[in-house]
Formats: structure tokens, sequence, C-alpha cells
């Protein structure tokens, strides 16, 4: 088969199986458009901005475990696609990203719409191409999609200078089924020593955390995680990636950890002698000061990556593989043990936790006054929760109440940026997942400074006929921002308040969609009922909470686990320790 | 702790821009670092001196195992190992100072490798601290120019960074 590099990215897409591709057109791309004109293998999703094109494919990766494609001209076109590239990259999400450049032999000398992408998404990749020969795009490609997806995922650039897809230069296609790398070996298997070690220390445990994080979900290994904490009786705590990974229902699940984790959960970690990290990276959201961090465990950290290990907090026994395999191991191991968790001491440790439990830390008052961000979210969990449910989310107060409010059953239920903290992730991101699962029910939870950054991707959701639920908490304010303003900075709130609002309602309905304005909370479940009952529009709920609410608990930024700030109603701001 | 790490990689254009990236990104020193092909032209060989304490040479390695072009490496400083750095150093020459110049270069072993009416070029390899010497005994008005290639290193006995 001869075909030229345009008809070879379009047919290498389909031989990986790709579904969607979300793209934008312009010059250095035109003639791989061209190819994607004449075939139906490769559905294309026309974004309005490149930005939306990257988070629409890492929310469909989020979703789907499946590599996120995305296809943009050179230039501005790459340029505006840094942010969902990096934002990816923070949170290890496998996808590939096919830039345009400009001609080869212009190459270096500011040509029309040149940047250098491969020097500009350098830091913010697992891995960058330039591809320089067509007879290099095949081969290319497969290396791209392989070091997105193995190992610990990530973003891949693919740079094709137009030349190289020249519709009159045809070659022989051939597309490996796998390719070896003497460069790239990621490691599967954990080490059956340290995994020994491991267990003896856990059976040794007197108040043993696990403490997980988004490589289970990464990794696929929810199952073998549930097996090993039923298996073990010990407590489980999640990072904000890690929500879902395990069932929150579960009475073993003592919430998320870190900056806005529950009381249960950081004071565990405080008072913890034997940590078991899987899949987590020890973020510095999640540790507070280094120095305070977990002051008598002895720590045990699973990981593929083995410069996660020991990054920022010394471990024990590291093991570096794949979480699944390590998790399968140890559950072997231990049920080949002589000996097994001592109930005695669990059942003290229990006890312990269960009393900090009772502080109710996420307790708030809703009253008849405005709706509460917070009673915003546990409705739409009421009204959401007997569906086939996805969450995506901005980035900021809604965000953490999302994360503390909606208990999250399976994994890949719970889409949010979490290391880049990218506002405007959110709504692009539904659509990714709204494309892949059709029939499933998609929201986005966002604010009114969050949605206007990818506001025009409502024109793609029109498009699609994607019928994602937007709901809006809208607070008026940048509220992460006032927050930290009002506990920082004496309450000087510079430039937190967001003026000017458009009226979502019209501003919705202006795109086509379902418009809703909402602001009291006896009409709030109604108003979702209704609704989630239109499966096949998109509506866009503005939903007017108090703005003067904060997120709590909260562990200020470079204090200790045992230092969270409780909310004001629950007791005078004390320090615990 | 100075560390001396030899690293094999993919000779691709942008691989020695990744290194380098990596070093200013996390903000890890780097006191030299040199670069050429090896008998496979498919690999490039790459010396590089760092410092920092245990915990920052270990992320530095692990770092540097990530990057999708690196092969292999090896802390040269966990072993016994030689190092060797070349200099070229151009110093005015004028009769006054011909002998004694050339008398210093013989001391330390360097040769004369260029020769102008006012100048002498002189070659010397050694380790970092030998050249260092050389340039402290050499009065500094004397001096035009330096050049040095940073330290080499290989590992002593049947230890070896090959594929
Ligand atoms: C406003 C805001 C507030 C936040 N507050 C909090 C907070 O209170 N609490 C909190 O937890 N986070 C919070 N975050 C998120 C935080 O910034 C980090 O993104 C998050 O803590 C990192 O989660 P993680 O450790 O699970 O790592 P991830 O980024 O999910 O990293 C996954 C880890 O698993 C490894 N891995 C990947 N795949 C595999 C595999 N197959 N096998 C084994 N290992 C694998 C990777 O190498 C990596 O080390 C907040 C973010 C924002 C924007
Ligand atoms: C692109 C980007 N710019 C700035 C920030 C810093 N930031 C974090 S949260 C936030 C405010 C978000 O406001 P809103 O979307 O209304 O959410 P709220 O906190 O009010 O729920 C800002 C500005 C960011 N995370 N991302
Ligand atoms: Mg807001």
């Amino acid at each position: 088969m001869e075909l030229s590099g345009a008809e070879i990215v379009v047919q290498a897409l389909k031989d990986e199986g790709v579904e969607y591709v979300w793209g934008y057109p312009g010059g250095a791309v035109l003639h791989i458009y061209d190819a994607l004109f004449n075939q139906e293998h490769v559905r294309h999703i026309l974004v309005r901005h490149e930005q939306g094109a990257t988070h629409a494919a890492d929310g469909y990766a989020r979703a789907t475990g499946k590599v996120g494609v995305v296809l943009v001209t050179s230039g501005p076109g790459a340029t505006n696609a840094v942010t969902g590239i990096a934002t990816a990259y923070m949170d290890s999400i496998p996808m590939v990203i096919l830039t345009g450049q400009v001609p080869t032999p212009v190459i270096g000398s500011d040509a029309f719409q040149e940047v250098d992408t491969v020097g500009i998404t350098r830091p913010c990749v697992k891995h960058n191409f330039l591809v320089k020969r067509v007879e290099d795009l095949a081969d290319t490609i497969k290396k791209a999609f392989y070091i997105a997806a193995s190992g610990r995922p990530g973003p891949v650039v693919v740079d094709i200078p137009k030349d190289v897809t020249d519709p009159n230069i045809r070659i022989p296609y051939h597309y490996p089924d796998k390719i070896e790398m003497r460069s790239y070996n990621p490691v599967e298997k954990g080490h059956l020593g340290q995994i020994r070690k491991a267990v003896d220390m856990m059976l040794d445990a007197e108040r043993p955390v696990v403490y997980t994080g988004g490589g289970v979900i990464l990794g696929e290994a929810s199952e073998q995680l549930t097996e090993l904490i039923r298996t073990t009786g010990f407590p489980i705590t999640n990072t904000l990636m890690g929500l879902g990974s395990f069932p929150a229902s579960d009475p073993q699940f003592i919430g998320m950890l870190g900056m806005h984790g529950t009381y249960e959960a950081n004071m565990a970690m405080h008072e913890t002698d034997v940590l078991i990290a899987i899949g987590a990276r020890f973020d510095d959201r999640v540790t507070g000061k280094i120095a305070h961090f977990c002051p008598n465990a002895k720590i045990i950290h699973i990981d593929v990556d083995p410069a996660s290990i020991s990054k920022t907090v010394r471990v024990d026994v590291p093991i570096v593989g794949q979480v699944r395999s390590v998790l399968h191991d140890m559950l072997r191991v231990l049920k080949e043990h002589t000996r097994k968790p001592d109930s005695a001491r669990l059942k003290t440790w229990w006890e312990r936790i269960n009393g900090w439990r009772k502080m109710d830390c996420l307790s708030y008052e809703q009253g008849g006054g405005a709706i509460k961000p917070q009673y915003a979210v546990e409705t739409l969990h009421k009204v959401t929760r007997d569906s086939d449910f996805y969450l995506t989310s901005d980035v900021g107060q809604h965000q953490m109440f999302a994360a503390q409010f909606y208990p999250f059953e399976k994994p890949r239920r719970w889409i949010n940026s979490g290391g880049l903290g990218t506002m405007g992730f959110g709504l692009p991101a539904a659509m990714g997942v709204q494309q892949a699962f059709p029939d499933a029910v998609v929201a986005c939870v966002t604010g009114e400074a969050s949605i206007q950054m990818c506001i025009q991707e409502l024109a793609t959701c029109k498009q699609y006929n994607l019928p994602i639920k937007v709901v809006l908490l809208n607070n008026g304010y940048m509220g992460m921002v006032r927050q930290w303003q009002e506990f920082f900075y004496d309450g000087r709130y510079s430039h937190s308040y967001v003026d000017a609002l458009p009226n979502f309602k019209m501003l919705a309905e202006s795109f086509g969609h379902v418009g809703m304005r909402i602001d009291n909370p006896a009409d709030l479940e109604g108003a979702y009922r209704e609704a989630f009952a239109m499966k096949d529009r998109l509506v866009f709920m503005d939903i007017i909470v108090d703005p003067s609410e904060n997120v709590y608990p909260m562990i200020e930024a470079g204090k200790g686990h045992h230092e969270m700030h409780l909310s004001p109603h629950l007791s005078s701001d004390r320090e615990l320790a | 702790m100075r560390h001396i790490i030899s690293v094999l990689l993919e000779n691709e254009a942008g691989a020695l821009s990744r290194v380098a990236g990596l070093f200013s990104a996390r903000g890890y020193n780097i006191e030299s670092l040199t670069v050429a092909p090896t008998e496979d032209a498919t690999l490039s060989r790459m010396t590089l001196v760092t410092t920092g304490d245990e915990a920052i040479i270990e992320q530095i390695t692990k770092q540097l195992n990530k990057l999708v072009d690196v092969v292999k490496l090896v802390d040269l400083s966990e072993g016994a190992h030689i190092e060797r750095e070349i200099m070229m150093i151009k110093v005015r020459a004028d009769q006054a100072m011909r002998d004694e110049l050339k008398r210093l270069a013989d001391i330390f072993r360097g040769s004369i490798i260029d020769v102008t009416d006012v100048s002498y070029t002189i070659e010397m390899t050694g380790d970092g601290h030998k050249l260092d010497a050389f340039i402290r005994v050499v009065d500094p008005e004397l001096i035009i120019e330096t050049v040095r290639s940073g330290p080499l290193g290989i590992a002593r006995g049947g230890r070896r960074l090959t594929l």
C-alpha cells in the first residue's frame, strides 16, 4: 500500500484503534485534514479553541483509559494547546498531540506560523518528536502511542512539518504491531523481596494507613486495591486524583487527605506508624510541611516511576512496578503468610479514627438563605446517584466541594485537573467524556470564573449534540482566591470579584442550549431533576450560591496535618495536636 | 558532594537539550557537561559534573534515566574511576618569559602547540586540580585566554558503560 504522509497519519490513527481526534485546522495541517475528509474511521471533533481540544482528549483519556488524540496546526495552534498538554502531563494522562510544523526547508527561518514546538513543549511532555522524513512517520506515531500509554503515562507531541505530509510523495506503508526501544523499558513487576518486606511491616503495624492516588486509577488496580483493604481491614484515604479507586461509601474509607482533606484522614496521617502509599506522589497539597509529615511512620511506596519515590519524602520500602501487578503479588504474599493483621490492635486504631470522625468535619448548615455550595453538590449526588454518572470539574472552591461531597464509588468517574489546576478544564473535558459514553450522564461542576475560560466550547457541544449538564456554582467571586485573601490578606479582595458577569441563562440559550437560573434552596432539587430529565439537551444551570462560603477543613500551605482550620461553626479555630 | 555522571544517550537532535533543560527546570547544579558521539554512531556519551546531597543526586540520576533518549548511565563517583580534562591556555610569551613558561609547561607535562612572536598556546591534560594548579602558577597578567573541556570520566578496572 503506497500512501502519502498525510494518509499515513490518518491510517496510523486508524490502525492504532483511534476513534476520535479533537482538533482545529490551519495551514500546516491542511494535507492531513484533506486525508481526514475521505474516510470515516477516525472521527474528527472540531473544537472552538485548541485548549478545548486538548482538554477534551484528556477527559476522554481519563474516562476510558485510552490515549486521547489531538490535531492542531503550527504556531498559534500549537501554543494554544500547551496549557492542555501541561495539564495532562501533571496528572500523567496518556495523550498524543499531532502538531503541524512549517516545511522542513524553512524550519529555523522564522517562517509564517513557525514556533519551536518541540522546544516549547519539552518540559511538559513525556516525550516529543520532530518527524523530518515521511519514512519515519509511521514508526514515530507508533512510538508516540506506546510511550504515552505505558509506564507512567503522559502526553507525547509529534511535530510534523508540512512537506512530510505532501500528498504527491507516496511511500509504502507499514504500521508496526510492536515497537522496541532500547532506551525505554518501563518496569512491570515489583521486586518480590521488597513486597515481602512491605507485608511484614504491614503486619507489624499498630496504626496503619493506606494512602492511594491517581496511579491506582491509571493502572486499573481498583479491584486489587479493594481486595487489599478488605483483606487487611486497614483504613484508606485517597488523594484528589485517587477518588473513586475505592468506594467512598465503604466504612473503611476515611475521606480525602491533604489541604482540604477530612479531619479523620489528616489526623490518621499524623499518627500512623506504617503508611502504605500506592500510586501517589506526595504532592505538597497532600504532605503540607514535610517536617511534620507522618512524623511517626515507616513508609512503603508503590509507584511505577522510580523518580516519584523518595522525591520529597524519604521512604523506607520502595517498590517500583505497575500497581496492579504489585498489589496482586502483595495479596498473594499476604494470604500465604503465617500471620494475619492483628485485629485487637486494629480495633483500637479504628476506635481512635471513629472518634475523629465524630467531629463531622464537613458538616455545614443550609438554612433557608442562600444556597450553600455543599448543599448544591449533595443534592446533585442525590439526583444522579443511580445513574451512570461522570463528573468533571473546573478549578476552585467548587472543585473541592465536589471532591468532598460527591462520594465516588467507581474509578474514572471523577475527572479534574489536580496537578496543574487548570481553570477552563471542566467543560471541554466533559465533551470528551460524553463523546466516549454517549448514553452516560455527564455533568461539569464549575465556577463563574472558570467556565468563562473555555465557554466557547458550548458551540462544540451544540454541533455534536453533547447533552452535558453544566452545574455552575456561581458565588460571584474567584472563591478560592477570595478565601485565601480572607485568611491571609486581611480580607483585601484584590481583583477576585468577578464583575460584569454575563447572563448565563441567556448565554446558554444563545448557543442553542437550555439555560436555568436557580437561587432558592427549595427549588434546587426540582431544577436538577428537570435538567437531568432532558436527556438530549445541554442544560446550563446557573446556581447562585452563598458568596462567603469557605472550604473547610483547610491546612495552610507549609503547615502540618494536625494544624487544620475547621469550619467556624465546629469549634473556635483550634489547633489540634 | 561532587559527582561525575556518564550517560549514554541516543544520538538524536534534541537529546542534549533534554538533559540541559532537565537541569535548569529542576534547579540542579551543573558544573560541566561534555558530549560527543561514540564508536557506535547511534549513541552519544555525555559526561556531566554536578553537586548535591545524596537525595538530590538520587533524583538527578532517576530523572536522567526517565528521559526517553537516555539509554544508560553510571554515577562514576560511586566507584574507582579516572578523570581527565583537556585545557588549552594561551599566554603572553615575550622573549624574557619564554624559558620560564616552557619549563612550567614541562613540569606539568603540557606541550606548546602554537607559537607566535608574543604568545604560546599550551595544551595540557589532567584532572581538574592539576589544571587549576597550572593556572595558579602562571602569572595572571600573562594569561590571554583559557579553554577547558570539562572532565571526562571512565571507571577503573573491568566496569564499563556500554550497551
Ligand atoms: C484547588 C486545588 C486544591 C487541591 N487540594 C488537594 C487536597 O486537599 N488533597 C489532595 O490530595 N490533592 C489536592 N489537590 C491536587 C494536588 O495538587 C495533586 O494533583 C494531587 O494531590 C496528586 O495526586 P496523586 O498523589 O494521586 O498523584 P497523581 O498526579 O495522580 O500521580 C500518580 C502517581 O502514581 C504513579 N503511577 C501512575 N501510573 C501508575 C501505575 N500504573 N502503577 C503504579 N504507579 C503509577 C505516578 O508515577 C505518580 O507518582 C488540589 C488541587 C487543586 C487544583
Ligand atoms: C488558568 C488559571 N488561572 C488562574 C488560576 C488561579 N485560580 C485558582 S482557583 C481560582 C478562582 C476560580 O474561581 P471560580 O471558577 O469562580 O471558582 P470558585 O472558587 O469560586 O468556586 C483562580 C483564579 C488557575 N487555577 N487557573
Ligand atoms: Mg466563583
